[in-house]
């Protein structure tokens, strides 16, 4: 056998978004190898998880529903994995670029005697091959790879690729297997992050403040914006090392990663550091004095601007614009 | 249990270079470092090295070796770890090791890693901030046969075990496993310490060993390219289609006007 194996991350039952995406993509590439493209879940609602990843464009899928596989492992999922591996023999296995998948493809991709390309946003076949291109340097250059080993194993990046329509009428077989679930590390506890407002990352909006505000207090008006566009406020890695604002709030590749479907640079100059947080941004409004600042490469509208009474009455005008 | 660290750092050209400094080579498949702009320590490995060090401080033991591959001026970044406090240095230098992927890198590095000789625990930063594959500490770890522990916030050690703290986005998990280990360290560990003068100084003194590839029992085909399992095909400025539409204006008060407008129109406010 062989074929494309999607891990289909689910929350009981539910896929998340960014499987739904790889499984459309896997559907395309599996399309044009004339492969079947099989889905592997796993712990509680597995099946169920399972089922639905077949109405979005799995042929079958495999299924461990073990409750210890709830909680992410390393050691137990690459051995769910590593089953799954051996039922479906692989040409491609694909995952998410999840905080899962950055731990498990590394592992995986070792121990089936292959390699990985992380994090890609671009998946397409070239003479019967699986190219994999993926953001470097943050985001000033693409690489793009094939795999000399097999499989080729890629972890995809959300929003990069698009689901198919769920098709209720779509049917494939699930089958269960079983792995030794054993791990050798020992999860201790657990705490949860409190969010106060809506998370830098989940925000549809975000406002973000760079060296150009001149002082924190810049910060005071990207709030007030951030709070009726109904967004969370970020930062550029400069004024958090200024003091400015706390480290929490960092975009960028030592800080956070974000996709909101607007982002607003203010006084941000765009190095690739930060740039490297908003790559997958479509939308990027940057406001900036500077006409010749990066931000404005990456970006979708500018101004040339002094921020300050700019701002100002731009706030003025989305408020008007919210009553 | 003597405690016996190692740390992977990386030189890498410096995040902070503006994109339009940027310059890639396709034939070559390259980076063209930036005129002027000196190659620095990978963030997250400078952080992993204050991991190490903040270990080795509450234990008040342990011996903590800065390992690098690279060219002769990976001996900067090695020094580096020196200055902030780590014990020893070794350079793996030899051209059959570079422009690996991350498989081949962490071959070369786990081979070093034996031939230093008991060592308990690795760590490496979560990813390296070029080529941002994320891959080559759990790769290490693989092919140790150690279990790992990728993206951490904080790495105690006691009595044979090492617990940290994964970073989840949504929750921090506290996970232990048995040494010997390798754990990845992330950012939320906090801002690695600042060498001073006198730390500087003596680190500039210090002798750096250097391995080749034969050094370390490996043969061309297990090494750098060849030992690769990707293949590099393309490397590429992405065209940006510079497509940044400039809001027009008289007045600041009047280009904010616009551009609400505009962002009404097209649905995002």
């Amino acid at each position: 056998m062989s074929g494309i194996l999607v891990l289909a991350e689910h929350k009981n039952g539910e896929l998340i978004g960014l499987s739904t995406e790889i499984l459309g993509a896997a559907r395309r590439l599996a399309d044009q190898l004339g492969e079947k493209v099989v889905a592997l879940s796993l712990g509680s609602g597995a099946g169920e998880a399972a089922r639905k990843a077949i109405t979005y464009g799995a042929d079958s899928a495999l299924t461990v529903e073990n409750p210890a596989l709830d909680e992410y492992s390393g050691d137990a999922w690459v051995a769910a994995l590593l089953a799954a591996h051996k039922e479906v023999e692989p040409s491609i296995v694909l995952m998410g670029q999840t905080m899962v998948g950055r731990d498990l493809a590394p592992r995986y991709a070792v121990r089936a005697g292959t390699g990985v390309a992380m994090d890609c946003i671009d998946l397409s076949i070239e003479g019967g091959k699986l190219v994999m291109t993926r953001p470097v340097f943050g985001g000033n250059a693409h690489a793009s790879y094939t795999s000399k080993t097999s499989p080729a194993v890629a972890t995809v990046r959300a929003k990069s690729q698009e689901p198919l329509e769920p098709d209720p009428s779509r049917s494939g077989e699930v089958k269960a297997i079983s792995v030794d679930v054993s791990s050798r590390s020992k999860v201790v506890g657990r705490e949860e992050v409190k969010a106060e407002g809506i998370r830098l990352e989940d925000a549809k909006v975000v406002v973000s403040g760079g060296r150009g505000l001149g002082g924190p207090e810049g910060f005071e008006q990207l709030h007030q914006l951030a709070e009726v566009l109904g967004g969370a406020v970020g930062a550029s890695r400069a004024v958090v090392d200024l003091g400015w604002v706390p480290v929490s709030l960092q975009v960028g590749l030592t800080g956070k990663v974000v996709t909101p479907d607007l982002y607003i640079a203010v006084g941000i100059s765009g190095a690739s550091q930060h740039v490297a947080g908003i790559t997958g941004v479509k939308n990027v409004v940057a406001i900036n004095k500077d006409k010749d600042a990066d931000i404005f490469k990456i970006s979708r509208y500018g101004a040339v601007v002094d921020w300050k009474p700019f701002m100002a009455a731009f706030l003025e005008e989305c408020k008007r614009l919210k009553a | 249990m003597a405690l016996n660290i190692v740390c992977c750092v990386k030189q890498v050209p410096d995040p902070e270079t503006p994109a339009s400094a940027f310059r890639v080579d396709e034939g070559a498949k390259k980076v063209v470092p930036a005129p002027g702009i000196a190659p620095v320590i990978s963030q997250f490995d400078a952080i992993a090295v204050e991991a190490a060090l903040r270990i080795k401080d509450a234990k008040g033991e342990g011996k903590i070796t800065v390992l690098s591959l690279g060219p002769d001026s990976a001996r900067d970044v090695i020094k580096h770890g020196l200055a902030m406090g780590a014990d020893e240095g070794v350079l793996l230098n030899d051209q059959a090791l570079f422009d690996g992927d991350p498989f081949a890198t962490a071959t070369a590095l786990t081979a070093a890693i034996k031939k230093i000789g008991d060592v308990n625990l690795v760590l490496c930063g979560r990813q390296a901030v070029d080529w941002d594959f994320g891959v080559t500490g759990l790769a290490i770890a693989e092919i140790l046969g150690w279990p790992a522990i990728s993206i951490t916030k904080s790495v105690t050690v006691t009595d044979g075990t090492v617990r940290a703290e994964r970073v989840l986005g949504d929750a921090f998990e506290t996970v232990e496993v048995p040494l010997p280990a390798v754990v990845t360290v992330s950012n939320e560990l906090g801002e690695p310490r600042y060498p001073k003068l006198p730390q500087i100084m003596a680190a500039a003194r210090k002798q750096v060993t250097v391995w080749t590839a034969a050094d370390l029992g490996l043969s061309p085909d297990q090494a750098g390219r060849s030992g690769s399992r990707l293949n590099l095909e393309r490397l590429f400025i992405p065209q940006v289609k510079s497509q940044c539409e400039f809001i027009e204006g008289d007045t600041p008060e009047e280009m904010a006007k616009n551009l609400a407008r505009k962002l009404r129109e097209a649905k995002l406010i």
